[in-house]
């Protein structure tokens, strides 16, 4: 009995210190960058830093603008899902709905191999594959917006395939049967119940997906161009918020070093942001099963 | 009433999952507008009864049915068979209250909108109707453009009974409708299927002997896939003819 008892207080204590650990892992990490970043406002107003695109920070007069990096970023991630989305939520539903439990089984673990391939094995493809076909395709170097956006939407799909599958599959079965008893089709009662009905946790896959898209570096590094220029066409070279973490890093000294952990601080802000967003989600798709969300 | 054709006939069916057979040599006819109760003991085939008249044990895929189930004389497992017509004109209101998690409104519109019907003041008019129809209309008329989610376990399930006469069936068919209400919600809905009864024909599992008794106008005793017994509900109640019949009727009584 005592023995027991010593056996369970221990490992309550073990599992109290890891969760403390994480929490002061996060917790150093950001006030470590926010000490190595914020310092850069004091020369550079919050607001030419965020919305002025005159990056030369080796300039004579230096300038510290991220604007175009922003817009890189919003712009390759919101193509990226504009691809993802619909096909990854396309095979969520055959998985889910159509297919048979034996090739549901094998493009399960295609999927899983998919998300367990290295960024850097993307970026090689992306470099071989991917940036000549999109130079053949949209013009341009090849190394461009749409390239990033392809790379990027192929490393996000298997979130969104996952989650749309599970978010379906996970529905109480009477709302199928509810929608077919009605005389409505397979079809119909896919379209108008089902994915109506996981619409919180499918939109929570898609922003998990989004977060990992915006902090994705090698993949797109590797085949954006990486040019520090707002991005105007899609077969045009762009650079994102981590890129220009990235390619600076290894040289930058002073202003400069701090400009590029501000820029840490921005994304991590947005991470934060779409993190919380999820939650929400999540927590409201939570309710909505319990039958809870009232008028 | 005795004079008109059955609604359902069914001769000699059979069903198995898989190798496990859950129905065995059912023959009975189910009249027009009136009210059939099924009872028996728990597992006995209640459900996989019902849901071979509107073909929903079509999802399961280890499903296997023979025999043959004529509705309006016509075999509902023939292969030229429109399930979707069936299924139209044989609606099914579900144990545990299934809202779609959408309007009230949507909800009621959901099976005439599938059904083509896009004009809103038609569409109207079937949800006014529809809900008046199964007793909801004044607890919820204000309100028709909330979530359904939102309403008690007895309005959700008055809410899916007007869903099915939305899409203005023949037939409906009740999983234990009431098994998962309260005593005052169940009251409700014991008198709407005496209004209904005058324009559907109705087929109800239930387990709740009194309500059987209470709603139905022919009683069947199923027992381990076999349809033991099928009469008029107070001869069947008081006079049993078989054994089984009757140590399940006095046992519920007790
Ligand atoms: N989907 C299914 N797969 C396999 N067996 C089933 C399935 N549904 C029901 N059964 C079996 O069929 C028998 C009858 O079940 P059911 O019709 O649900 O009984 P009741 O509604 O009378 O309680 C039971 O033995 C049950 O275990
Ligand atoms: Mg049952």
């Amino acid at each position: 009995m005592k023995r027991r008892k010593l056996f369970e207080s221990a490992a309550e204590t073990m599992l109290f210190a890891s969760a403390f650990l994480s929490i002061v892992a996060v917790l150093f990490i950001t006030i470590f960058l926010f000490r190595s970043g914020m310092p850069l406002f004091r020369k550079v107003s919050v607001f030419e830093f965020l919305f002025s695109s005159r990056w030369e920070p080796t300039a004579a007069t230096p300038g510290y603008g991220i604007l175009s990096f922003i817009v890189g970023s919003f712009l390759v991630t919101g193509l990226a899902l504009f691809i993802a989305v619909p096909v990854g939520l396309a095979v969520g539903i055959y998985m889910a709905e159509l297919s048979g439990r034996k090739s549901s089984k094998i493009i399960r673990s295609s999927v899983e191999l998919l998300a367990g391939i290295p960024s850097v094995v993307y970026g090689l493809f992306g470099i071989v594959i991917i940036s000549s076909v999109s130079r053949t395709l949209f013009g341009g170097s090849g190394y461009s917006v749409i390239s990033a956006a392809i790379i990027l939407a192929i490393m996000t799909m298997p979130t969104i395939i996952n989650v749309a599958e599970v978010s379906i599959r996970s529905l109480p079965k009477e709302l199928k049967e509810g929608s077919l008893a009605l005389g409505a089709t397979h079809w119909q009662t896919i379209i108008r119940v089902l994915v109506p009905a996981a619409r919180s946790g499918i939109i929570a896959g898609v922003i998990l997906g989004m977060g990992r898209a915006i902090g994705e570096t090698l993949a797109v590094l590797m085949v954006g161009g990486n040019a520090p220029i707002m991005p105007t066409k899609l077969n045009g070279m762009v650079r994102t918020l981590t890129m220009n973490i990235i390619t600076d890093m290894s040289y930058a000294t002073g202003d400069h070093l701090t400009s590029l952990f501000a820029t840490g601080i921005v994304l991590f802000l947005f991470i934060l942001v779409l993190n919380l967003t999820v939650q929400l989600a999540l927590k409201k798709s939570i309710t909505e099963m319990e039958g809870g969300a009232g008028a | 009433m005795q004079q008109s054709p059955p609604k359902f006939s069914i001769s000699d069916l059979n069903l198995w999952y898989g190798t496990s057979q859950a129905l065995k040599d059912i023959t009975v006819d189910i009249e027009e507008r009136s009210v059939t109760a099924l009872i028996g003991p728990s597992g006995c085939g209640k459900s996989t009864f019902l849901r071979t008249l509107n073909r929903l044990n079509d999802l399961i895929s280890s499903v296997r049915v023979e025999g043959s189930v004529l509705y309006e004389g016509a075999d509902i497992y023939a292969p030229d068979t429109d399930v979707i017509d069936l299924r139209k004109r044989v609606g099914m209101v579900f144990q545990k209250p299934n809202p779609f998690p959408m309007s009230l409104y949507d909800n009621i519109a959901y099976g005439p909108r599938v059904h083509g019907i896009r004009d809103k003041a038609t569409l109207d008019d079937i949800v006014e109707r529809s809900l008046v129809q199964a007793a909801l209309f004044d607890e919820v008329k204000d309100r028709l453009q909330t979530s359904a989610l939102g309403l008690s376990g007895g309005q959700q399930q008055r809410l899916c009974i007007a869903r099915v006469l939305a899409v203005e069936p023949d037939v409906v068919l009740m999983d234990e409708p009431t098994s998962a209400l309260d005593p005052i919600s169940t009251a409700k809905i014991e008198n709407l299927l005496e209004e209904l009864k005058k324009q559907y024909t109705i087929v109800i599992v239930t387990h709740n002997m009194q309500q059987a008794g209470r709603v139905s106008d022919k009683t069947a005793y199923f027992f381990l896939g076999e349809l033991v017994e099928y009469a008029g509900t107070k001869e069947l109640f008081f006079n049993p003819r078989d054994k089984r019949t009757e140590n399940y009727i006095s046992g519920r009584f007790g």
